[in-house]
């Protein structure tokens, strides 16, 4: 009679351990959906949040925020000659469709992502030629020695050749000819979750892959994921506050306490990697929109010094951000390769001081102008606009606040129709080197391409260039170094902080923030 | 009457063209679509290249003129956000949209009709005055406040009714429909109500003021003195005689349930058509945004058309007298 029932108790604690095991449901929510399934269409958060689901890269960010071995195990520069990276494929990977992972499809991947209609070509720009070595081996040749090619790798997904070439799908999406892709509705991955159904902004189905290479290396505790976007904050909010959804990825700041101090939901939160600030034109010699005739009152170092210590960013934190920001003195956020404290300390708010440089610099009546601000596109970005008018005021400078929708926003820093502006930026290689080459290089086709403040200076130029194939990486930090000292001390921008990342959940699950806003689900587990 | 059918038409399409023309010359104004289709990685040539293809840098008319074409095609190309066809996108989203409109007329008209008639018979009465003070709110709330406190009331305090979606949807013959299904009726009251209330008032307001008419008629005093049910006098006799002004009312709010349905879809995330516009108008979507303009003025364009020849053949004055003025 003993017996029986230990067996009993053993079958039904068995059985109740794998009932909590399966079937965990996660719904996740956030405000935008993704674009399109094709990993090599688009180059934009929200859409490489889903592909990470079901595609891999070669390697990824994980939630810390570190590079992982993904699809490629392990990867060095050939020791004999700098310009070809080596990689070694993981083995026995399939795709959902059950084809095997091989060199041949990281190369037709990768040159897939080059091609023109690929908007995720421009991180591939330094790649000279793909080359299988052999089955399980890929080397990437760069033009010139290029030390930080797998930074820029993390969001490169890897389809599989015979499938993507057998459904038409080449090419990736091209706006222009009218026609739909295939693989912009349909996916085949090797991720750690299988497409089950989609229909754009409305929901997306995703289950486990059973045949997942990463089992036992990962969680892998939700079963089953289910994507709504919900554009409406109130709604997103409501519907976490509901238990309708378990994990929301963007609550409105104004919400977080709320959220917080209910029960069974928790609020966590990290930096981000985005910095947000302000850009002056102070390469023209007159400007348009300024009260100033004949006079260009940025290109005065003194007036840019001015309004970097009337800007109170610790009240823009506490007042705007409700607390959810870092202000810093540099436009770079944390994570970045070249960051440092010194770097990265703010200005010391002082509107005395302020105002004797505005004097010194011939503007203590201080003079009008007008800032372009986006109204959708940063956190609360319109209310810092807002704020930074009345700080600005109190030295004199009058400023017209112009807040507009992204899309006719960002056309006019690309454009260099705009005189002061907002701007907000991430650098997904995680290198000063994106900063400078986008943001400091002066602007041309090439490089400096959103520098929307005519700053232009052959010596921090010729250093940009050289960042590319420095080998030598303390040889290429010292630069690194180098460069921010002189464009900080030519006050180039105006910092004004960091963004800071709030995901929302259930308090049942236990789930770090990724720095670059992508929750990887793999690695979610629940208590 | 062949006459004005051929006229009307005429003048119908000419609608449709200022329409599309219209919606182009503003355009101009959403923003750059450019800007939001590539990343920031992109360089000006890459912008330049785009633009090129995407013909952005033709002329307003050339734009115009090869939008017009195509559409008579029956095709209304490819969506800049999602790059689905913009066609199958609207057959897609259609059904949402249309559902939620006739799920609120409904409620707005049976409603309406029966509040209006109550506070027209009994109008000093505590519920007509409780009634007509509500209505109030239909009228003067925005839409997204009114979508907000009922999501807050109904789904996170009572936690009765889903707060988002377009749960419980079961697809048949290519139609997914929100009626065949518990939880998809559920999902449909809360942004039925949202986007029926004012119309309900409307509907309300007017039957009262009609009633009201035509309850200080002569029929109807003779009715009473008659000896008639007061049921039967005030909901068949007085009722059917208000009503013709109250369905040309209906019909054409009908159109406008189905256009401006934008902000309860953005409030409720109901995937129809009004939630696929806004979206397109975020990211400039221009393919998505001309064929849902087109095809809405299109909706008003056949309902004005409908409502033109019905009063034809109810009072043939109408078309008596335009044959004299030609």
């Amino acid at each position: 009679m003993f017996k029986p029932s230990i067996l009993t108790t053993a079958i039904c604690l068995a059985v109740s351990i794998s009932g909590v095991a399966q079937a965990q449901t996660l719904n996740w929510a956030r405000a935008g959906d993704s674009l399109t399934l094709d990993p090599h269409a688009q180059n934009e958060g929200p859409t490489h949040t889903l592909a990470h689901q079901i595609y891999e890269p070669l390697l990824h960010r994980d939630m810390a925020g570190q590079i992982t071995p993904a699809l490629a195990t392990s990867w060095a520069a050939l020791a004999d000659n700098p310009n070809v990276w080596r990689f070694n494929l993981r083995q026995n990977v399939q795709f959902h469709g059950g084809e095997d992972f091989t060199a041949d499809d990281v190369v037709y991947s990768l040159n897939r992502a080059q091609m023109d209609t690929a908007d995720v070509k421009g991180l591939l720009t330094s790649i000279q030629e793909v080359r299988k070595v052999d089955d399980h081996t890929v080397d990437i040749e760069t033009k010139g020695a290029n030390p930080l090619l797998i930074n820029n790798l993390t969001n490169l997904f890897m389809m599989d050749s015979g499938w993507t070439q057998a459904n038409g799908a080449d090419k990736p999406q091209d706006f222009a000819n009218g026609e739909t892709s295939f693989a912009a509705s349909n996916a085949n991955g090797t991720g750690a979750y299988t497409l089950v159904s989609r229909k754009p902004d409305e929901k997306t189905v995703l289950k486990l892959n059973p045949n997942y290479w990463g089992k036992g290396q990962f969680p892998l505790e939700v079963t089953e994921i289910v994507y709504t976007p919900i554009q409406s904050a109130a709604t997103r909010v409501a519907a976490l506050l509901s238990g309708e959804v378990d994990f929301v990825q963007d609550a409105p700041v104004q919400d977080l306490t709320r959220i917080a101090g209910e029960d069974g939901l928790k609020v966590v939160t990290a930096a981000q990697n985005r910095v947000i600030f302000f850009g002056m034109e102070q390469g023209k010699a007159d400007l348009e929109t300024d009260s100033v005739s004949g006079k260009n009152p940025f290109s005065d170092k003194r007036v840019r010094e001015a309004m970097n210590i009337a800007i109170n960013r610790d009240a823009i934190k506490k007042v705007v951000m409700r607390d959810q920001s870092s202000p810093t003195g540099v436009i770079m956020p944390p994570f970045v390769n070249g960051w440092t404290e010194a770097l990265d300390e703010v200005p010391t708010y002082d509107v005395d001081q302020a105002k004797a440089l505005m004097a010194s610099a011939g503007y203590g009546d201080g003079f009008s102008i007008t800032l372009n601000c986006p109204n959708d596109r940063y956190i609360n970005d319109e209310a810092i606009c807002q704020a930074a008018v009345g700080m600005l005021g109190r030295i004199g400078i009058k400023v017209n606040l112009d807040a507009k929708p992204k899309a006719q926003h960002f056309p006019l820093i690309q454009n260099r129709t705009t005189e002061f502006y907002m701007l907000g930026w991430g650098v997904p290689t995680f290198d000063s080197a994106y900063i400078f080459s986008y943001l400091l290089h002066t602007s041309g086709d090439k490089r400096g391409t959103w520098n929307g403040t005519g700053y232009s200076n052959t010596d921090v130029d010729a250093m940009i260039t050289s960042l590319d194939s420095e080998v030598d990486l303390a040889q290429r930090n010292a630069t690194i170094a180098k460069i921010w000292d002189q464009v900080q001390a030519d006050v180039v921008y105006l910092p004004i902080h960091n963004q800071v990342l709030n995901w929302t959940m259930k308090d049942n699950i236990d789930f770090a923030v990724q720095p670059e806003d992508q929750p990887h689900f793999k690695y979610l587990s629940f208590k | 009457m062949i006459n004005m059918l051929i006229r009307r038409l005429g003048q119908s399409v000419i609608v449709l063209l200022m329409v599309a023309l219209v919606a182009f010359i503003m355009f101009r104004f959403v923003g750059d679509p450019i800007a939001v289709m590539l990343g920031q990685e992109a360089t000006g040539i890459d912008r330049e290249a785009l633009r090129e293809r995407l013909g952005l840098n033709n002329s307003l008319l050339v734009q115009y003129g090869s939008f017009i074409m195509r559409s008579l095609q029956g095709d209304f190309g490819i969506s800049y956000r999602t790059g689905e066809a913009v066609s199958s996108m609207i057959l897609d989203r259609a059904p949402a949209t249309i559902e939620l409109a006739l799920f609120s007329g409904t409620l707005a008209t049976l409603f309406g009709i029966i509040f209006g008639v109550t506070t027209a018979i009994n109008r000093r009465g505590v519920i007509s005055q409780a009634i007509m003070t509500t209505s109030l709110i239909g009228v003067s709330l925005p839409t997204f406040l009114i979508g907000i406190l009922l999501i807050w009331l109904f789904s996170v305090e009572l936690g009765w009714l889903p707060s988002f979606g377009r749960s419980g949807a079961v697809e048949i013959g290519g139609w997914h429909t929100s009626f065949l299904s518990f939880d998809g009726f559920k999902a449909l009251i809360l942004p039925g109500i949202t986007l029926g209330l004012y119309q309900m008032t409307l509907i309300m307001r007017l039957v009262r003021a009609e009633m009201l008419e035509v309850l200080g008629q002569d029929y109807i005093r003779f009715a009473r003195a008659r000896g008639l049910p007061m049921r039967k006098i005030y909901y068949y006799h007085a009722l059917k005689n208000t009503l013709v002004p109250v369905i040309t009312i209906i019909g054409l709010q009908f159109g406008s349930i189905i256009a401006f349905s934008i902000i309860t879809e953005s409030v409720f995330q109901w995937p129809g058509l009004g939630l696929m516009f806004i979206n397109s108008i975020y990211y400039v979507d221009i393919p998505v945004m001309s064929a849902y303009l087109v095809l809405v003025s299109l909706v008003f364009v056949t309902i004005n058309l409908l409502v033109d020849i019905l009063y034809q053949l109810i009072d043939p004055r109408l078309s008596d007298a335009q044959t004299g003025a030609n």
